[in-house]
Protein backbone atom coordinates (compact mmCIF):
# COMPACT_ATOMS: atom_id res chain seq x y z
CA UNK A 1 0.00 0.00 0.00
CA UNK A 2 2.05 3.13 -1.29
CA UNK A 3 -0.20 5.21 0.94
CA UNK A 4 0.13 4.49 4.88
CA UNK A 5 -2.66 4.52 6.49
CA UNK A 6 -3.31 6.32 10.11
CA UNK A 7 -1.48 3.18 12.60
CA UNK A 8 1.55 3.06 10.16
CA UNK A 9 1.21 6.75 9.95
CA UNK A 10 1.70 6.96 13.82
CA UNK A 11 4.66 3.90 13.78
CA UNK A 12 6.49 5.73 11.16
CA UNK A 13 6.20 8.77 13.22
CA UNK A 14 7.82 7.20 16.32
CA UNK A 15 10.29 5.86 13.77
CA UNK A 16 11.46 9.13 12.13
CA UNK A 17 11.59 10.88 16.09
CA UNK A 18 13.69 7.85 16.85
CA UNK A 19 16.03 8.24 14.34
CA UNK A 20 15.97 12.14 14.66
CA UNK A 21 18.84 13.83 16.62
CA UNK A 22 17.13 15.98 19.62
CA UNK A 23 17.11 19.75 18.88
CA UNK A 24 19.52 21.29 21.16
CA UNK A 25 16.82 23.37 23.08
CA UNK A 26 18.71 24.50 25.88
CA UNK A 27 21.65 25.73 23.69
CA UNK A 28 19.31 27.40 21.92
CA UNK A 29 17.40 29.03 25.03
CA UNK A 30 20.96 30.27 25.90
CA UNK A 31 22.21 31.29 22.84
CA UNK A 32 19.17 33.67 22.00
CA UNK A 33 18.73 34.61 25.51
CA UNK A 34 22.33 36.80 25.19
CA UNK A 35 22.25 37.57 21.67
CA UNK A 36 18.39 39.25 21.98
CA UNK A 37 19.68 40.75 25.50
CA UNK A 38 22.83 42.04 23.66
CA UNK A 39 20.88 43.92 20.91
CA UNK A 40 18.37 45.05 23.64
CA UNK A 41 21.57 46.41 25.31
CA UNK A 42 22.36 48.08 22.59
CA UNK A 43 19.04 49.78 21.80
CA UNK A 44 19.75 50.76 25.68
CA UNK A 45 22.67 52.57 25.30
CA UNK A 46 20.94 54.62 22.27
CA UNK A 47 18.32 55.21 24.17
CA UNK A 48 19.93 56.64 27.27
CA UNK A 49 22.49 58.38 24.80
CA UNK A 50 19.53 60.10 23.14
CA UNK A 51 17.47 60.68 26.46
CA UNK A 52 20.82 62.50 27.94
CA UNK A 53 19.98 65.41 25.07
CA UNK A 54 17.10 66.20 27.11
CA UNK A 55 14.47 66.03 24.22
CA UNK A 56 11.67 63.85 26.11
CA UNK A 57 11.28 60.42 26.43
CA UNK A 58 8.31 59.69 23.60
CA UNK A 59 10.86 61.16 21.59
CA UNK A 60 13.92 59.73 22.65
CA UNK A 61 11.99 56.08 22.40
CA UNK A 62 11.44 56.61 18.67
CA UNK A 63 14.39 57.71 17.32
CA UNK A 64 15.86 54.48 19.35
CA UNK A 65 13.58 52.45 17.47
CA UNK A 66 14.20 54.18 13.90
CA UNK A 67 17.90 53.57 14.59
CA UNK A 68 17.49 49.99 15.50
CA UNK A 69 15.22 49.35 12.66
CA UNK A 70 17.83 51.17 10.51
CA UNK A 71 20.62 49.06 12.20
CA UNK A 72 18.68 45.98 11.31
CA UNK A 73 18.21 46.63 7.83
CA UNK A 74 21.99 47.60 7.44
CA UNK A 75 23.03 44.41 8.69
CA UNK A 76 20.77 42.51 6.04
CA UNK A 77 22.35 44.42 3.19
CA UNK A 78 25.71 43.42 4.23
CA UNK A 79 24.27 39.68 4.38
CA UNK A 80 25.36 39.35 8.08
CA UNK A 81 21.86 39.82 9.77
CA UNK A 82 20.80 36.33 7.92
CA UNK A 83 24.10 34.52 9.79
CA UNK A 84 23.40 35.92 13.31
CA UNK A 85 19.83 34.40 12.76
CA UNK A 86 21.17 31.29 11.73
CA UNK A 87 23.53 31.37 14.97
CA UNK A 88 21.04 32.69 17.67
CA UNK A 89 17.47 32.09 16.16
CA UNK A 90 14.34 33.98 17.96
CA UNK A 91 17.44 35.76 19.55
CA UNK A 92 18.19 37.79 16.24
CA UNK A 93 14.16 37.45 15.13
CA UNK A 94 12.32 38.76 18.33
CA UNK A 95 14.00 42.08 18.54
CA UNK A 96 13.27 45.09 16.21
CA UNK A 97 16.04 44.79 14.09
CA UNK A 98 14.40 40.91 13.44
CA UNK A 99 11.21 42.49 12.30
CA UNK A 100 13.20 44.96 9.96
CA UNK A 101 15.14 41.86 8.57
CA UNK A 102 11.97 40.03 7.73
CA UNK A 103 10.95 43.08 5.63
CA UNK A 104 14.35 44.18 3.93
CA UNK A 105 15.03 40.06 3.05
CA UNK A 106 11.84 39.47 0.69
CA UNK A 107 12.60 43.24 -0.31
CA UNK A 108 16.36 42.42 -1.93
CA UNK A 109 15.17 38.91 -2.87
CA UNK A 110 12.35 40.08 -4.88
CA UNK A 111 14.00 43.24 -6.48
CA UNK A 112 15.00 41.03 -9.65
CA UNK A 113 11.16 40.82 -10.29
CA UNK A 114 11.09 44.90 -10.81
CA UNK A 115 9.58 47.40 -7.60
CA UNK A 116 5.98 46.68 -7.95
CA UNK A 117 5.35 43.43 -8.74
CA UNK A 118 9.02 42.33 -6.70
CA UNK A 119 10.15 44.68 -3.97
CA UNK A 120 6.65 46.60 -3.06
CA UNK A 121 4.60 43.60 -3.88
CA UNK A 122 6.71 40.96 -1.67
CA UNK A 123 7.56 43.10 0.94
CA UNK A 124 5.80 42.43 3.73
CA UNK A 125 5.89 38.34 2.80
CA UNK A 126 7.28 37.45 6.21
CA UNK A 127 6.24 40.51 7.99
CA UNK A 128 2.59 40.79 6.57
CA UNK A 129 0.91 38.00 9.55
CA UNK A 130 2.95 40.07 12.17
CA UNK A 131 1.27 43.13 10.95
CA UNK A 132 -1.96 41.94 11.16
CA UNK A 133 -2.04 39.81 14.16
CA UNK A 134 -0.39 42.71 15.73
CA UNK A 135 -3.24 44.92 14.90
CA UNK A 136 -5.60 42.65 15.55
CA UNK A 137 -4.47 41.99 19.36
CA UNK A 138 -3.69 45.63 20.15
CA UNK A 139 -7.91 46.06 18.88
CA UNK A 140 -8.95 43.58 20.69
CA UNK A 141 -6.44 45.32 23.75
CA UNK A 142 -8.21 48.13 23.45
CA UNK A 143 -11.61 46.94 22.86
CA UNK A 144 -11.35 45.12 26.68
CA UNK A 145 -10.08 48.01 28.12
CA UNK A 146 -13.09 50.13 26.97
CA UNK A 147 -15.10 48.20 27.92
CA UNK A 148 -13.67 47.22 31.21
CA UNK A 149 -12.99 50.63 32.13
CA UNK A 150 -16.64 51.73 32.13
CA UNK B 1 10.09 -8.88 -30.10
CA UNK B 2 12.04 -9.58 -26.84
CA UNK B 3 10.10 -8.86 -23.74
CA UNK B 4 12.73 -7.33 -21.58
CA UNK B 5 11.04 -6.87 -17.82
CA UNK B 6 11.63 -9.16 -14.72
CA UNK B 7 9.58 -9.55 -11.60
CA UNK B 8 6.68 -7.08 -11.24
CA UNK B 9 8.03 -3.88 -12.48
CA UNK B 10 11.97 -3.98 -13.30
CA UNK B 11 13.41 -3.32 -16.82
CA UNK B 12 16.58 -5.75 -18.00
CA UNK B 13 18.14 -3.41 -20.74
CA UNK B 14 18.81 -7.03 -23.64
CA UNK B 15 21.56 -4.34 -24.75
CA UNK B 16 22.73 -2.31 -22.32
CA UNK B 17 23.37 1.53 -22.98
CA UNK B 18 26.53 3.61 -21.97
CA UNK B 19 27.58 6.12 -20.05
CA UNK B 20 29.37 7.96 -23.02
CA UNK B 21 30.08 10.63 -20.74
CA UNK B 22 28.92 13.07 -17.42
CA UNK B 23 30.21 16.32 -16.65
CA UNK B 24 28.92 18.57 -13.81
CA UNK B 25 29.51 22.02 -13.23
CA UNK B 26 29.39 23.10 -9.16
CA UNK B 27 28.71 26.47 -7.51
CA UNK B 28 31.22 27.74 -4.71
CA UNK B 29 30.09 25.01 -1.56
CA UNK B 30 30.36 22.18 -3.57
CA UNK B 31 33.45 23.23 -5.02
CA UNK B 32 35.19 23.46 -1.43
CA UNK B 33 33.66 20.33 -0.85
CA UNK B 34 35.39 16.25 -0.75
CA UNK B 35 34.23 16.01 -3.77
CA UNK B 36 35.73 19.00 -5.75
CA UNK B 37 38.52 16.99 -7.73
CA UNK B 38 35.73 15.59 -9.98
CA UNK B 39 33.90 18.78 -10.99
CA UNK B 40 34.48 20.12 -14.10
CA UNK B 41 34.02 23.69 -13.70
CA UNK B 42 33.38 25.34 -10.05
CA UNK B 43 32.02 28.92 -9.89
CA UNK B 44 33.39 31.16 -7.52
CA UNK B 45 29.52 32.79 -6.59
CA UNK B 46 26.23 31.36 -6.79
CA UNK B 47 25.22 34.12 -9.41
CA UNK B 48 28.03 32.66 -12.00
CA UNK B 49 28.46 35.61 -13.18
CA UNK B 50 24.73 36.11 -14.28
CA UNK B 51 22.21 38.87 -12.79
CA UNK B 52 20.15 36.46 -11.35
CA UNK B 53 19.70 33.11 -9.68
CA UNK B 54 17.43 31.24 -12.36
CA UNK B 55 19.70 32.41 -15.23
CA UNK B 56 23.16 31.24 -13.35
CA UNK B 57 21.55 27.70 -13.11
CA UNK B 58 20.13 27.86 -17.16
CA UNK B 59 23.56 28.72 -17.52
CA UNK B 60 25.27 25.63 -15.44
CA UNK B 61 23.05 23.23 -17.42
CA UNK B 62 24.01 25.09 -20.29
CA UNK B 63 27.91 24.94 -19.12
CA UNK B 64 27.32 21.09 -17.97
CA UNK B 65 25.68 19.92 -21.50
CA UNK B 66 28.59 21.46 -23.44
CA UNK B 67 31.32 19.72 -21.36
CA UNK B 68 29.49 16.82 -21.38
CA UNK B 69 28.97 16.62 -25.12
CA UNK B 70 32.48 17.89 -25.71
CA UNK B 71 33.88 14.51 -23.34
CA UNK B 72 31.89 12.13 -25.75
CA UNK B 73 33.30 13.58 -29.03
CA UNK B 74 29.93 14.22 -29.94
CA UNK B 75 28.07 17.65 -31.33
CA UNK B 76 24.73 18.46 -30.83
CA UNK B 77 23.42 17.16 -33.95
CA UNK B 78 24.12 13.95 -32.86
CA UNK B 79 21.87 13.66 -29.74
CA UNK B 80 18.47 12.59 -30.70
CA UNK B 81 16.46 13.68 -27.21
CA UNK B 82 17.68 15.85 -25.05
CA UNK B 83 15.81 15.39 -21.82
CA UNK B 84 16.75 17.80 -18.64
CA UNK B 85 15.34 18.46 -15.43
CA UNK B 86 14.98 20.97 -12.37
CA UNK B 87 13.45 22.22 -9.15
CA UNK B 88 11.60 25.21 -10.50
CA UNK B 89 8.10 25.82 -10.96
CA UNK B 90 7.57 25.02 -14.67
CA UNK B 91 11.16 23.34 -15.04
CA UNK B 92 12.24 26.80 -16.19
CA UNK B 93 16.00 25.99 -15.41
CA UNK B 94 15.72 23.06 -17.98
CA UNK B 95 13.08 24.84 -20.48
CA UNK B 96 15.44 28.03 -20.55
CA UNK B 97 18.72 25.83 -21.23
CA UNK B 98 16.81 24.12 -24.09
CA UNK B 99 16.32 26.85 -25.76
CA UNK B 100 19.85 26.99 -26.84
CA UNK B 101 20.04 23.54 -28.57
CA UNK B 102 18.33 22.96 -31.45
CA UNK B 103 17.51 19.22 -29.83
CA UNK B 104 13.96 17.49 -29.63
CA UNK B 105 13.67 18.27 -25.99
CA UNK B 106 11.65 16.73 -23.18
CA UNK B 107 11.36 18.30 -19.91
CA UNK B 108 11.14 15.70 -16.73
CA UNK B 109 10.19 16.60 -12.75
CA UNK B 110 10.55 13.75 -10.46
CA UNK B 111 11.76 16.55 -8.00
CA UNK B 112 15.13 15.25 -6.37
CA UNK B 113 15.14 12.03 -8.45
CA UNK B 114 14.94 13.40 -12.03
CA UNK B 115 18.42 11.87 -12.57
CA UNK B 116 17.57 8.59 -11.96
CA UNK B 117 14.29 9.22 -13.68
CA UNK B 118 16.11 10.43 -16.93
CA UNK B 119 18.76 7.68 -16.65
CA UNK B 120 15.44 5.46 -17.05
CA UNK B 121 13.89 7.23 -19.58
CA UNK B 122 17.06 7.70 -21.51
CA UNK B 123 17.71 3.88 -21.30
CA UNK B 124 14.98 2.89 -22.68
CA UNK B 125 14.90 5.28 -25.40
CA UNK B 126 18.65 3.83 -26.42
CA UNK B 127 17.81 0.61 -25.61
CA UNK B 128 15.08 0.30 -27.61
CA UNK B 129 16.32 1.72 -30.95
CA UNK B 130 14.41 4.94 -30.64
CA UNK B 131 17.84 7.12 -30.22
CA UNK B 132 21.58 6.49 -30.74
CA UNK B 133 22.32 8.81 -28.30
CA UNK B 134 20.54 10.82 -25.45
CA UNK B 135 21.94 13.40 -23.22
CA UNK B 136 20.44 13.99 -19.89
CA UNK B 137 20.73 17.48 -17.85
CA UNK B 138 19.79 18.20 -14.58
CA UNK B 139 20.41 20.79 -12.20
CA UNK B 140 19.28 22.51 -8.80
CA UNK B 141 20.65 25.73 -6.92
CA UNK B 142 20.48 26.36 -3.40
CA UNK B 143 19.53 30.31 -3.57
CA UNK B 144 16.01 29.58 -6.29
CA UNK B 145 15.16 26.55 -4.09
CA UNK B 146 15.60 28.84 -1.33
CA UNK B 147 12.90 31.26 -2.56
CA UNK B 148 10.69 28.79 -4.32
CA UNK B 149 10.21 26.45 -1.35
CA UNK B 150 11.07 28.59 1.87
CA UNK B 151 12.45 31.91 2.74
CA UNK B 152 14.45 35.21 1.23
CA UNK B 153 17.91 33.85 1.42
CA UNK B 154 18.48 37.09 3.73
CA UNK B 155 15.96 36.07 6.14
CA UNK B 156 17.64 35.78 9.94
CA UNK B 157 16.15 32.44 10.67
CA UNK B 158 17.69 29.09 12.67
CA UNK B 159 17.91 25.83 10.28
CA UNK B 160 16.59 22.92 12.04
CA UNK B 161 18.79 19.86 12.48
CA UNK B 162 16.51 17.83 9.96
CA UNK B 163 17.22 20.41 6.94
CA UNK B 164 19.02 19.58 4.07
CA UNK B 165 20.85 21.95 2.65
CA UNK B 166 20.08 22.51 -1.39
CA UNK B 167 22.87 21.21 -3.30
CA UNK B 168 24.11 24.48 -6.26
CA UNK B 169 25.39 21.99 -9.70
CA UNK B 170 24.58 21.16 -13.04
CA UNK B 171 24.90 17.62 -14.63
CA UNK B 172 25.00 16.53 -17.66
CA UNK B 173 25.62 12.71 -19.07
CA UNK B 174 25.69 11.37 -22.31
CA UNK B 175 23.61 7.86 -23.11
CA UNK B 176 24.27 6.08 -26.13
CA UNK B 177 25.00 2.56 -27.31
CA UNK B 178 28.94 2.68 -27.26
CA UNK B 179 31.74 4.23 -25.47
CA UNK B 180 33.34 4.16 -22.38
CA UNK B 181 31.05 3.11 -19.90
CA UNK B 182 29.61 2.10 -17.08
CA UNK B 183 26.78 0.41 -18.55
CA UNK B 184 23.39 0.55 -17.61
CA UNK B 185 21.93 -3.19 -16.86
CA UNK B 186 18.35 -2.94 -15.15
CA UNK B 187 16.27 -0.21 -13.71
CA UNK B 188 13.15 -0.08 -11.14
CA UNK B 189 10.39 3.10 -11.55
CA UNK B 190 9.27 3.98 -7.98
CA UNK B 191 6.09 4.04 -6.30
CA UNK B 192 4.93 7.04 -5.14
CA UNK B 193 4.77 6.25 -1.46
CA UNK B 194 3.66 8.32 1.56
CA UNK B 195 3.93 7.46 5.05
CA UNK B 196 2.41 11.35 6.30
CA UNK B 197 5.30 13.30 7.01
CA UNK B 198 4.19 16.69 6.65
CA UNK B 199 7.53 18.82 7.79
CA UNK B 200 8.96 19.85 4.66
CA UNK B 201 11.85 20.56 6.80
CA UNK B 202 12.23 16.65 7.33
CA UNK B 203 12.38 15.20 3.44
CA UNK B 204 15.02 12.35 4.36
CA UNK B 205 11.75 11.40 7.05
CA UNK B 206 9.38 11.49 3.87
CA UNK B 207 11.63 9.74 1.32
CA UNK B 208 12.85 6.95 3.34
CA UNK B 209 10.00 4.58 3.15
CA UNK B 210 10.09 5.19 -1.04
CA UNK B 211 13.52 4.57 -1.09
CA UNK B 212 12.84 1.35 0.35
CA UNK B 213 10.48 0.33 -1.22
CA UNK B 214 12.55 0.74 -4.43
CA UNK B 215 15.44 -0.84 -3.10
CA UNK B 216 13.21 -3.99 -1.80
CA UNK B 217 11.32 -4.37 -5.04
CA UNK B 218 14.63 -3.72 -7.33
CA UNK B 219 16.02 -6.59 -5.31
CA UNK B 220 13.72 -9.35 -5.14
CA UNK B 221 12.72 -8.51 -9.09
CA UNK B 222 16.48 -9.04 -9.79
CA UNK B 223 16.57 -12.19 -7.23
CA UNK B 224 19.75 -10.37 -6.02
CA UNK B 225 21.11 -9.81 -2.55
CA UNK B 226 22.52 -6.26 -1.53
CA UNK B 227 25.91 -8.08 -1.41
CA UNK B 228 25.74 -8.47 -4.87
CA UNK B 229 26.21 -4.72 -5.56
CA UNK B 230 29.36 -2.95 -4.42
CA UNK B 231 27.63 0.34 -3.77
CA UNK B 232 23.92 1.27 -3.10
CA UNK B 233 24.18 5.12 -3.28
CA UNK B 234 20.94 6.92 -2.27
CA UNK B 235 20.05 10.42 -3.53
CA UNK B 236 19.66 12.67 -0.64
CA UNK B 237 17.74 10.74 2.00
CA UNK B 238 20.37 12.29 4.33
CA UNK B 239 21.58 11.75 7.68
CA UNK B 240 17.59 11.06 9.06
CA UNK B 241 16.62 9.43 5.99
CA UNK B 242 19.15 6.51 5.63
CA UNK B 243 18.89 6.14 9.15
CA UNK B 244 15.32 5.16 8.61
CA UNK B 245 15.54 3.65 5.09
CA UNK B 246 18.23 1.48 6.28
CA UNK B 247 15.84 0.56 9.08
CA UNK B 248 12.88 -0.34 7.36
CA UNK B 249 14.59 -2.44 4.96
CA UNK B 250 15.83 -4.41 7.91
CA UNK B 251 12.42 -4.78 9.08
CA UNK B 252 11.83 -6.41 5.70
CA UNK B 253 15.34 -8.48 6.36
CA UNK B 254 17.29 -6.85 3.92
CA UNK B 255 20.56 -5.68 5.69
CA UNK B 256 21.97 -2.86 2.97
CA UNK B 257 24.58 -1.24 5.92
CA UNK B 258 28.00 -1.89 4.67
CA UNK B 259 27.52 -1.13 1.12
CA UNK B 260 25.00 2.33 1.58
CA UNK B 261 26.04 5.23 1.05
CA UNK B 262 24.28 8.44 0.65
CA UNK B 263 25.04 11.16 -2.00
CA UNK B 264 23.89 13.93 0.59
CA UNK B 265 26.57 12.87 2.92
CA UNK B 266 29.15 12.49 0.35
CA UNK B 267 29.22 15.95 -1.22
CA UNK B 268 29.81 18.15 1.84
CA UNK B 269 31.75 18.16 4.90
CA UNK B 270 29.32 18.31 7.88
CA UNK B 271 28.57 21.40 9.12
CA UNK B 272 25.44 22.68 11.20
CA UNK B 273 24.78 24.77 8.46
CA UNK B 274 24.41 21.86 5.46
CA UNK B 275 22.05 20.19 8.51
CA UNK B 276 21.11 16.85 7.62
CA UNK B 277 23.19 16.88 3.84
CA UNK B 278 22.75 18.22 0.77
CA UNK B 279 19.66 17.53 -1.69
CA UNK B 280 18.14 18.52 -4.93
CA UNK B 281 18.04 16.93 -8.31
CA UNK B 282 22.50 17.58 -8.79
CA UNK B 283 22.66 15.96 -5.30
CA UNK B 284 22.60 12.48 -6.87
CA UNK B 285 23.84 13.85 -10.18
CA UNK B 286 26.93 15.00 -8.89
CA UNK B 287 27.99 12.41 -6.88
CA UNK B 288 27.33 10.18 -10.14
CA UNK B 289 29.32 12.25 -12.48
CA UNK B 290 32.15 13.04 -9.93
CA UNK B 291 32.32 9.77 -8.04
CA UNK B 292 30.16 6.93 -9.03
CA UNK B 293 31.29 7.16 -12.97
CA UNK B 294 35.00 7.70 -12.37
CA UNK B 295 35.35 4.86 -9.88
CA UNK B 296 33.78 1.63 -12.06
CA UNK B 297 35.96 3.56 -14.97
CA UNK B 298 38.76 2.80 -12.48
CA UNK B 299 37.30 -0.75 -12.00
CA UNK B 300 37.35 0.09 -8.09
CA UNK B 301 33.35 -0.03 -8.50
CA UNK B 302 32.04 -3.19 -10.40
CA UNK B 303 28.24 -2.97 -9.63
CA UNK B 304 25.97 0.18 -8.55
CA UNK B 305 22.95 0.64 -7.89
CA UNK B 306 21.92 4.10 -8.28
CA UNK B 307 19.12 5.16 -6.11
CA UNK B 308 17.75 8.83 -6.43
CA UNK B 309 14.80 9.87 -4.17
CA UNK B 310 12.34 12.79 -4.17
CA UNK B 311 9.80 14.46 -2.40
CA UNK B 312 6.96 15.33 -4.40
CA UNK B 313 5.59 18.36 -2.81
CA UNK B 314 5.11 22.09 -3.12
CA UNK B 315 4.92 25.39 -0.85
CA UNK B 316 0.89 25.42 -1.66
CA UNK B 317 0.25 21.54 -0.35
CA UNK B 318 2.34 21.50 2.49
CA UNK B 319 0.08 25.18 3.70
CA UNK B 320 -2.61 23.05 3.36
CA UNK B 321 -1.81 20.84 5.68
CA UNK B 322 -0.85 17.73 3.01
CA UNK B 323 1.78 15.20 3.86
CA UNK B 324 4.06 14.92 1.41
CA UNK B 325 4.60 11.90 -1.11
CA UNK B 326 7.91 10.74 -2.37
CA UNK B 327 9.17 8.30 -4.58
CA UNK B 328 13.00 6.79 -5.49
CA UNK B 329 14.23 5.80 -9.01
CA UNK B 330 16.58 2.97 -8.85
CA UNK B 331 19.18 2.68 -11.53
CA UNK B 332 21.96 -0.32 -11.92
CA UNK B 333 25.02 0.09 -13.26
CA UNK B 334 27.82 -2.71 -14.50
CA UNK B 335 31.38 -2.20 -14.92
CA UNK B 336 32.61 -4.69 -18.15
CA UNK B 337 36.28 -4.86 -18.17
CA UNK B 338 36.02 -6.16 -21.97
CA UNK B 339 35.34 -3.17 -24.35
CA UNK B 340 31.94 -3.31 -26.13
CA UNK B 341 32.71 -2.24 -30.23
CA UNK B 342 29.86 -0.49 -31.93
Amino acid sequence: MPRANTREKEAYRKLSIKASPPRPILRNAVVAFLVGGAICLVGQIILSWISSTGIGRVQALSRTQTIMVFLGAFFTGLGLYDRLGAFAGMGAAIPITGFANSIVSPAMEFKREGFILGVSARMFQVAGPVIVYSFVASLAVSSAVLILAR
Amino acid sequence: MKFSRQGNSTVVFPVMPVVRSSACVVGPKEGKGPLREGFDLIHENTLAGRTSWEKAESLMLRQSLDIALAKAGLDETQIDFLLAGDLLNQIISANFMAREFDVPFIGLYGACSTMAEGLIIASMMVAGGFATNAALAVSSHHDTAERQYRYPTEFAYMRTPTSQWTVTAACSTVIGLAGNGPWIEAATAGRVQDNGVTDANDMGSAMAPAFADTVWRHLQDMSRKPEDYDLILSGDLGKIGSRLARQLLRQKGVDIEDRHRDAGLLIYEDSPEIGAGGSGCACSAAVFSAMVVPSMRRGELKRVLLVATGALHSPTTCQQGESIPSIAHAVSLVWKNEEVKS
